[in-house]
């Protein structure tokens, strides 16, 4: 509905039928995508992959001014009996294999990470408890670089927590075997000050199914860009995101799904709430359905929540086509302010304003929190919604 | 004994940039245990009588008071004039997605009375009062309004009402879009309501079919913002035979 859409926000997005083999998503960012931070331009924030973001924040992730100090974060890695874990040097082969880097930022990181984590979980593994990374900002710069394998018909959930104040970019890989099974929730749960940008990129496997579930609460910026390929036919790939974005903050969720393989799924909901001046939150949705890809199934929906004035959302959901025999391809965006009138209904039973308030926000999160299936991820999220809200009331 | 007093009220709204007089001078007093009937045509401005009662932020009192057993009604938020005792039974009770229907009335209930209610006695409460609507107990899992039907609406708006127990309850085209079975059953929820003699009841309604279930003691003709004729049961009976015509030209104009 026009009339919900709060003043300073954006809500475009396109589906495109291509009959180019080239496709306008790769050919829109300024560069090809490549492991070395010089082949990229140094962004003055006109490219489209840049243009919602306040460069001047990024600390120097963008130019190379900004450089590794050392104990920038401390990441601790706790798995359970199955999975290997190891800290590798740059030479590892397994490193890279599942994405490359698509701005100058995933080129820096990629260029100037010291030691990797690699974890395995080796076929048909199935993991009874979580694989836990700590990623700890101790207040330095830092360039990372994790892998998670999972071998043919294995099975994890790992939880990546993001804690503390760091300027941090990273690239993280998650390759799936075949029948393989993986939900990897990262947490964006930084102080204040922090800067985060990372690429993740997903290799989902034959009859694979991959599950990311983002969490951004907290840092001055936070750019992602969630990336999903397939290897084999019948994969699919969930995306979930939760976003809390307050005043001043800028939270970015770029996500990429290259259908490139026939008869894969993929399903994406982000949801974010706003508040506060200048909050801002994007969202870009890429969508690309390759020629060969036929029997594909896609569904991406962004919904923004905003509940205060001045605070801001660009949303873009891109869908492009370039076969038309698939199941199904659609996208929704929406963003809205907070209703009037479900505050009118539940204040006219009784309840005060804060709380009435509080049910709302918890209800547009609820389907998204119940679906994240690590119970004290989903406890701390609702306890951190609850304490946003706080914030707000008061 | 509770009583609600609306005094000389003038309310207005915004609409095309312009401010619109709805209601031009309501003076009307329920008291507990009575019930009284509030019948118009379309556009009459009954419907902006209920919600104006229950503060919605739409509408600008712009004279007049309206009290509640003394109480300044007015200067009550939204959520102090449902503690204070007024329920609002809404024509288009509104989606709340994610918050369900148990969570939803044990909060409104917290609210209301002042206090948790006891967890055990509770579930029996809701449950025996959700069967007496002829509602399935899957209903109490159900996001608020979500997918209802129009039937289930209404139902859902009187358990409410049943529940919360309020000394005055508005009642807003509660019978519109209601087939016959929905209406009885819908209606009974109302009188068993109004039997306990703790509340009274303003029906707003634009047809007498309801008024066949539950039985007013007094009707009013509401026309052109305002109560244009005021009477007994007898007083339905002559709308139903001749209709608003002679209010909506005469009212109007009075």
């Amino acid at each position: 509905m026009a009339e919900n859409i709060p003043v300073g926000s954006t809500t475009s997005g396109a589906i495109a039928v291509a009959a180019e083999a080239k496709s306008t998503v790769a050919t829109r960012m300024s560069a090809p995508p490549s492991f070395d931070v010089a082949d990229f331009p140094v962004p003055h924030g006109r490219e489209e992959e840049w243009r919602f973001t306040p460069l001047e924040r990024l600390r120097g992730l963008h130019d190379g001014t900004a450089v590794a100090t050392g104990e920038g974060v401390k990441v601790t890695v706790e798995a359970p009996e199955g999975a290997v874990v190891e800290t590798v040097g740059r030479d590892d082969a397994r490193l890279g294999r599942a994405g490359t880097p698509v701005d100058r930022v995933a080129a820096q990181a990629y260029s100037s990470f010291e030691k990797a984590s690699v974890v395995t979980v080796p076929k048909e593994t199935v993991l009874s408890e979580p694989i836990r990374i700590a990623v700890h900002g101790q207040g330095g710069v830092a360039f990372g670089h994790q892998v998670i394998e999972l071998g043919d018909f294995a099975e994890a959930v790992v939880v990546i927590d993001h804690t503390g104040d760091a300027v941090l970019a990273a690239n993280v890989d998650y390759i799936l075997g075949d029948g393989a099974k993986l939900t990897v929730v990262s947490v964006q749960d930084w102080d204040d000050q922090a800067v985060h940008a990372a690429q993740h990129n997903a290799l989902v496997g034959r009859d694979a199914s991959f599950k990311s579930v983002v969490v951004t609460f907290g840092g001055d910026l936070v750019r992602l860009h969630p990336r999903v390929t397939y290897t084999g036919p019948g994969g699919e790939a969930e995306l979930i995101g939760l976003y809390f974005t307050d005043a001043g903050q800028h939270q970015e969720h770029r996500l990429f799904v290259d259908h490139n393989v026939p008869h894969c799924k993929s399903n994406v909901v982000y949801k974010g709430a706003l508040q506060g001046d200048e909050a801002h939150a994007v969202w870009i949705g890429d969508v690309l359905i390759e020629a060969r890809a036929e029997g594909t199934d896609t569904y991406e929906m962004n919904r923004n929540l905003v509940l205060t004035d001045g605070a801001r959302v660009d949303s873009v959901p891109n869908l492009e086509i370039e076969t038309g025999e698939i199941v199904g391809a659609g996208h929704a965006s929406a963003t809205g302010r907070f209703d009037d009138e479900q505050l009118f209904y539940l204040m006219a039973r009784g309840i005060p304003e804060h709380e009435a308030r509080r049910l709302v926000v918890r209800g547009f999160f609820a389907e998204l929190v119940q679906q994240i299936g690590v119970e004290d991820i989903e406890e701390r999220l609702i306890a951190k919604i609850e304490q946003e809200l706080e914030a707000s009331v008061a | 004994m509770a009583t609600l007093e609306i005094r000389d009220l003038h309310v207005t709204v915004e609409a095309d940039n312009a401010t619109k007089e709805i209601l031009k001078g309501v003076d009307l007093t329920v008291k507990q245990g009575e019930t009284h009937a509030i019948m118009g045509p379309n556009g009459s401005g009954k419907s902006t009588l209920a919600y104006s009662l229950a503060g919605h932020p739409k509408y600008t009192v712009t004279g007049g008071t309206v009290t509640l057993d003394g109480e300044d009604v007015l200067a009550m938020s939204v959520d102090e004039r449902a503690r204070a005792g007024l329920f609002l039974a809404m024509q288009y009770p509104v989606e709340v997605p994610g918050v369900s229907v148990s969570n939803f009335l044990r909060t409104a209930a917290t609210a209301v009375r002042g206090e948790a209610p006891k967890l055990r006695t509770w579930v029996k409460e809701v449950r025996e009062a959700m069967e007496r609507l002829h509602m399935d107990p899957s209903f109490a899992e159900r996001n608020v309004n979500e997918g209802f039907s129009g039937g289930e609406k209404k139902r859902h708006e009187i358990l409410q009402l049943e529940l919360l127990k309020p000394r005055i309850a508005i009642l807003d085209e509660t019978d519109s879009g209601l087939d016959v079975d929905a209406l009885r059953v819908v209606s009974e929820g109302v009188n068993r309501v109004r039997e306990t003699g703790e509340v009274g009841t303003l029906l707003i309604t634009h047809y007498t079919r309801i008024l066949r279930y539950i039985k007013p003691d007094h009707v009013h003709v509401f026309a052109g913002g305002r109560i244009v004729e005021s009477g007994g049961p007898e007083l339905a009976d002559k709308l139903e035979n001749e209709g608003y015509e002679a209010y909506v030209k005469g009212g109007a104009s009075a």
